[in-house]
């Protein structure tokens, strides 16, 4: 039994897809020169007027519908007040009364069993820019490049109770947005950002601990090391009769492990107030349709049809859906050669090892769904041999050239002419009196020689199944 | 009252603001006079009323997702009293 019951709450920011930030027409494009993509909105110069992005909030239903939230028919925003020298009016735009969704939830799979992690709110807002510190001089440089870049913020229910289950959330969270195609997923560059609310209570007891906000967690690693480190920290102070003090922690991934932010309790009133610069935003069922007409399948309803409908493992179905690109190209594959299993295997070690390799997305494989079956069928018609074909893969991968014209140029048919073969054995035979007669007379395992010098004979070609029956039969009559 | 001294100063710190005891005292007054002349809206029932926060009755002003450009870089700083590289320089923020 558990002394401590864990109680975890996450909240994640997920930056949106658009082409355009959330309330300007700057781009949203990452990696320019700093403060190219901005304009007097996104600057907060004064008396300037933001006009919201249709896309955001079409996106934001999306989410919603995906995760079961229901969606708020009259929506506005709200004024978060803070200073900071990345925030350049002083305020983020965002939802504080009536988010976007509400009362969802995410269905998760730890061990065997799954289970319901609610979900409170989605709610949109606008991203801050960006702070670069001197490490030399006591400047802070600034760059609004990312201000206003739409973000969809993410906020579970405190039902997740370990670290196990907090990084399934967030794998399962993270498929489902890049599932949509509304978020990269990239939690290196930020893209996918996730704070952790923290506090441990007495198994069963019914009262929640004190809890710790916890940020700066950018990987799954690093979320679960953190969560690990965190949960320590709590027990150990409870056990020694300590409290723990409500503050915000910042993970040091270097160091594996939580510093205090020290900060305030007073910096956290933010004065939420309506924002008078937008006007409501209504939500009718029109737009809420329109938008579940276009929900593709979810990457749990996917693992789930891939089991039944292919007949593959449970684990290779976790491993093919694992992106949405990687499971369509399965699917395309399948389409073309009825030999589910196969496919699956051949992608799951060969295309995912050339991908971890070169470091690159399944569309930028020079393997085409056609070029991988292709090959594939010639190993069924017993043209090449599987330890070949893993040749031919490799070099198909490296030149795009198909298994078809690797196999011809390189001369790797497989020798299945029986007659061709029945000429060579023949020769060996008489070649090789002495092992010959051995053999007849009973040292059966000098089979293993004559395979041998047949494969020798047609340099490693021979069909091996085809060259072991001929070879029995000749040296047997 | 309304509005307490410690509120007050709460205020001003959220807000940056240095003030002096005669400025406290003075804020003090103005603020609840100002908060006193808003109170006379709470005398009108408004019981059955859904709550507005804007007197107009548009609503979805919305644009496209296209791109409509940015400003050039030299007017991007020019409100900067400082800048390096491209950046605006600050003094420095520590987390």
């Amino acid at each position: 039994m558990r002394e401590y019951d864990i109680v975890i709450g996450l909240e994640v920011h997920a930056q949106l897809l658009t082409s355009t930030k959330i309330f300007c027409g700057c781009s949203t494009k990452a990696g320019l020169p700093p403060n190219t993509n901005t304009c007097p909105v996104c600057m907060g110069m004064p008396g300037i007027l933001p006009v919201l992005n249709r896309k955001v909030v079409a996106y934001g239903i999306k989410l919603g519908l995906a995760t079961h939230c229901s969606i708020t028919r009259r929506n506005i925003f709200a004024r978060k007040n803070y200073f900071y020298p990345d925030l350049p009016k002083g305020y983020q735009i965002t939802q504080y009364e009536n988010p976007l969704g509400e009362h969802g939830f995410l269905e998760i799979e730890v061990g065997h069993s799954s289970k319901r992690i609610g979900i409170t709110r989605i709610h949109m807002e606008e991203d801050a820019g960006k702070n670069i510190h001197d490490e030399h001089e006591p400047l802070s440089y600034v760059d609004f490049n990312r201000a206003g870049v739409p973000l969809l913020e993410i906020v579970s229910e405190p039902d997740i109770t370990s670290t196990e289950e907090a990084v399934a959330y967030l794998k399962e969270l993270r498929q489902v947005l890049m599932y949509l195609d509304i978020c990269d997923g990239n939690m290196e560059e930020g893209s996918f950002r996730c704070d952790a609310n923290i506090s441990v209570k007495p198994a069963g007891s019914e009262q929640f601990g004190i809890r710790t906000e916890l940020k700066n967690m950018n990987s799954f690693k690093n979320v679960q090391k953190a969560l690990e480190f965190e949960i320590n920290r709590h027990i150990g102070i409870v056990k020694s009769g300590g409290r723990v003090e409500q503050d915000t922690m910042l993970w040091n991934a270097a160091e594996n492990r939580t510093y205090s932010m020290r900060s305030k309790e007073e910096s956290h009133d933010y004065r939420y107030f309506p924002e008078p610069d937008l006007l409501p935003l209504e939500v009718d069922d029109a737009w809420i349709e329109e938008v579940r007409s276009l929900l593709p399948e979810l990457p749990s309803a996917r693992r789930r049809r891939f089991q039944l409908q292919y007949g593959i493992p449970e684990y290779d179905a976790d491993v093919l859906t694992q992106s949405k690109p990687l499971a369509d190209y399965f699917e395309k594959c399948t389409h073309l050669l009825d030999s589910p299993k196969e496919i699956s295997n051949w992608i799951m070690t060969s295309v995912l090892r050339v991908l971890n390799e070169k470091g690159i997305d399944i569309s930028a494989l020079t393997v085409t769904p056609e070029m991988l079956t292709d090959m594939l069928s010639l190993i069924k018609k017993g043209t090449i041999s599987i330890s070949m074909a893993k040749d031919v893969f490799s070099e198909m991968a490296g030149t795009g050239r198909s298994s078809a014209e690797i196999v011809k140029s390189r001369g790797l048919e497989q020798v299945s002419d029986e007659v061709d073969l029945r000429d060579k054995v023949r020769d060996i035979i008489e070649n090789n009196p002495a092992e010959t007669e051995k053999y007849r007379a009973g040292k059966t395992q000098l089979l293993g020689f004559f395979v041998g010098q047949l494969m020798k004979a047609t340099r490693g070609k021979a069909n091996p199944k085809i060259a072991n029956k001929i070879i029995k039969e000749m040296l047997d009559s | 009252m309304k509005i307490t001294e410690p509120e007050v100063v709460h205020v001003a710190r959220l807000a940056r603001l240095k003030l002096n005891t005669g400025e406290v005292e003075q804020f003090q007054k103005d603020l609840n006079s100002i908060l006193g002349y808003m109170d006379m809206l709470s005398e009108i029932d408004t019981t059955g009323i859904t709550p507005v926060v804007h007197a107009t009755n548009i609503m979805n002003v919305m644009r496209p997702d296209t791109i409509i450009g940015s400003q050039t870089l030299s007017d991007a700083l020019s409100n900067a009293p400082k800048h390096k590289a491209g950046n605006i320089v600050v003094p420095k923020v520590i987390e």
